[in-house]
């Protein structure tokens, strides 16, 4: 007799589960936790204040890049008011707890969802954790990864476990072909805009389809990235030889003998032919568009070929997209490709990696960024940076007129840089939340490939018309 | 606070998270919302927090997905520093949730109707609600309580504060041992 069919998440959560507690949860067994200088120091400093210690040191890293400057040249703290007390907190928290930081100079630093992939610390398998929402990024290799709070990763740390509520399982099937130019993050824009921002509420998310299949190993991480987007406790990609390779041979991942195990182990990492799910939704890519968003939530996103929609739906939904409407300074019936722009940025843990870099690049090769247009690139980490130097891609970025940034989280939040304050910005970012990118900042999220086509129209443009 | 999607970010602007601490972060919940001048602290008069019935308010009823967003435990501290205990909505953003476990606010999610019926009475009036974690419980004089739940666990940690990590500590110590024990020869890569 066969065993029963298993999800991938169900494969991953049993591998985990050290007990069930009395009142329904699991105690999970974690492998990985990253902090950041942000959310992290207050979990090491509680710690040590309780007189605890992290029961495992060296699965345990840090590293600066929320409020790190990125103007090139940048000094060794920052320059964002009271962020200096946070960096040398960090430095000093990490130097008592023992663990690996990785400090602004450090070459391997960056946004620590992109260094985690890159220095194999997140591995397919693996479970996860960090103090940070988009953690659920590296789901992309087939990791269990989720975001927790400050207290949590405390927890974490001095247990090496966590306490969970067992979510449910979601399966996001992608249907049909995409058009070349839909990325990565048009898919996981238009099933957030389908399926609304709590559309996987309470849901480990597994993406799959022929379009999912065929995203590189970087993509794949993008659409992850937004699981939490899309309300969910984490998204997943089943792993595949791509994924394998991708981590082969990074710092901190298995080499020789341990290296065929673990190879061994990540070729079971899928979902068993009749596995079931809790629930399963459905997106048709044939024929999309690619996608940008428009108001204030991520589910406000639509076609960029599309107009600006009039509200619609229930009381509170209608009352969202009229306020949204109000602060985007936009009026139903707009097209959204003669949007006028003041900026335009390339960056974050969504998509600044080598991969996203060159799809701007390509667009931006011999152009020039719109006049009086804004344009920020800041590679997601200093190894991107670096590969993105070596094939020259800094000057294609410098000759259209984009600023070439060291890496960290930067204007993504309003932290680290100088912020938007006011412009109506198109960003390959995550998040378009009021205020997020600065005071009165208006984002329109997109993939970076239509972020550089509107940089140089100076409007948000569809990059299938540029290139 | 009848809005959806409350993320964050708007309950705690990055930049009111000056200090590396927990305390004092009640002064910049809402911030963008709640100050018509971020420099000089001017109020903006329409909020609903600087109403004058609402000014000691311990309760904040919102809508849909409040709290999503970054992971930030600061938005719960900010909160739980300006008074507030318990925050009635129809869903919340899961991070944010668990975070008002650990830090003793009270999450409580009801049916949309019921909220927004709540909602809407809070806008006309002064509402007197009681959160009652004993009886799980949300109730108005004069009219039937909406009855909600809640992990006994979960419940049990915000009325006697207790120690998550102690609690893991000393109910299994012995699982975990086991557990990694057995895991080093299962996945000795990991
Ligand atoms: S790049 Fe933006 S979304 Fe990603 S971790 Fe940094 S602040 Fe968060």
């Amino acid at each position: 007799m066969s065993a029963t069919p298993r999800t991938l998440f169900e494969k991953l959560w049993a591998a985990h589960e050290v007990a069930r507690t009395d009142d329904g949860q699991s105690l999970i067994a974690i492998d990985r936790i990253f902090l950041h200088e942000r959310t992290g120091t207050l979990a090491l400093q509680a710690l040590e204040k309780a007189g605890r210690t992290i029961r495992h040191p060296r699965r345990a890293f840090c590293v600066m890049d929320h409020i790190v400057d990125t103007k090139p040249g940048r000094p060794g703290l920052t320059r964002m008011p009271g962020g200096a007390e946070f960096i040398t907190a960090t430095r000093e928290a990490a130097r008592e707890a023992g663990i690996r930081l990785f400090d602004i100079d450090d070459p391997s630093q960056g946004i620590v969802h992109v260094i985690s992939p890159e220095l194999g610390i997140a591995l397919p398998g693996l479970t996860l954790v960090c103090p940070d929402s988009h953690t659920c990024t590296v789901g992309g290799l087939g990791a269990l990864a989720w975001g927790i709070g400050t207290t949590q990763a405390e927890h974490a740390l001095a247990t090496g476990t966590l306490r969970v509520e067992k979510p449910l399982s979601m399966r996001v099937n992608f249907v049909g072909r995409p058009d070349p130019a839909v990325t990565a993050k048009d898919l996981i824009l238009a099933v957030i805009a389908k399926h609304s921002a709590t559309g996987g509420l309470g849901c480990a998310v597994e993406f799959a389809g022929e379009a999912i299949d065929a995203l590189g190993v970087e993509g794949r991480m993008t659409l992850c990235n937004m699981a939490i987007e899309f309300g969910a406790w984490t998204g997943m990609v089943a792993p595949n030889e791509d994924v394998f390779d991708y981590v082969n041979e990074r710092e901190f991942s298995p080499r020789g003998a341990l290296w065929d195990q673990a190879l061994a182990a990540w070729r079971e990492l899928t979902t068993d032919e009749g596995a079931e799910f809790d629930r399963e939704l459905e997106l048709d890519c044939e024929g999309m568009a690619p996608q940008v968003s428009w108001g204030t939530s991520p589910e406000h996103s639509t076609g960029i070929d599309a107009l600006v929609p009039e509200p619609d739906g229930d009381a509170g939904r209608r009352e969202a997209m009229r306020r949204a409407l109000d602060y985007m300074d936009l009026a139903p019936g707009q097209k959204m490709d003669e949007l006028a722009i003041g900026a335009a940025f390339i960056g974050s843990c969504t998509n600044a990696r080598l991969s996203d870099l060159r799809a701007a690049a390509k667009l931006l090769d011999g152009r020039r960024v719109a006049e009086g247009v804004k344009a920020i690139c800041v590679p997601g980490s200093m190894a991107v940076r670096a590969a993105a130097e070596a094939e020259g891609l800094h000057r294609v970025f410098e000759n259209a007129g984009f600023e070439w940034h060291e890496s960290g989280c930067s204007m993504c939040f309003y932290a680290g840089g100088d912020g938007f304050g006011g412009m109506r910005t198109v960003s390959s970012t995550n998040r378009n939340f009021e205020n997020r990118q600065g005071p009165g900042a208006r984002t329109h999220l997109a993939s970076p490939a239509t972020v550089a086509a509107s940089a140089v129209a100076g409007r948000l443009t569809d990059p299938r018309k540029l290139s | 606070m009848m809005r959806r999607n409350v993320d964050t970010d708007a309950i705690i602007p990055s930049r009111e998270m000056k200090r590396v601490s927990r305390e004092g972060l009640g002064e910049g919940l809402f911030a963008n919302w709640r100050y018509a001048d971020l420099a000089t602290r001017e109020e903006a008069p329409d909020f609903v927090l600087n109403r004058n019935r609402y000014r000691e308010a311990k309760i904040l009823i919102s809508g849909d997905n409040f709290g999503c967003g970054s992971s930030r435990e600061h938005a719960v501290w900010a909160l739980a520093d300006w008074g507030i205990g318990a925050i009635i909505a129809p869903s919340f953003g899961e991070i944010f949730q668990a975070n008002c476990a650990q830090n003793g606010i009270v999450a409580v999610v009801l049916p949309e109707e019921q909220v927004d019926a709540i909602g809407a009475e809070a806008e006309r009036r002064e509402l007197r609600l009681t959160v009652d974690l004993g009886a799980c419980e949300v109730q108005r004089v004069g009219d039937r309580a909406l009855p909600f739940s809640m992990k006994p666990r979960e419940r049990e940690m915000i009325l006697k504060g207790l120690d998550p990590i102690a609690l893991t500590l000393s109910e299994h110590a012995a699982a975990i041992e086991a557990f990694e024990k057995s895991d080093r020869t299962a996945r000795p890569w990991a």
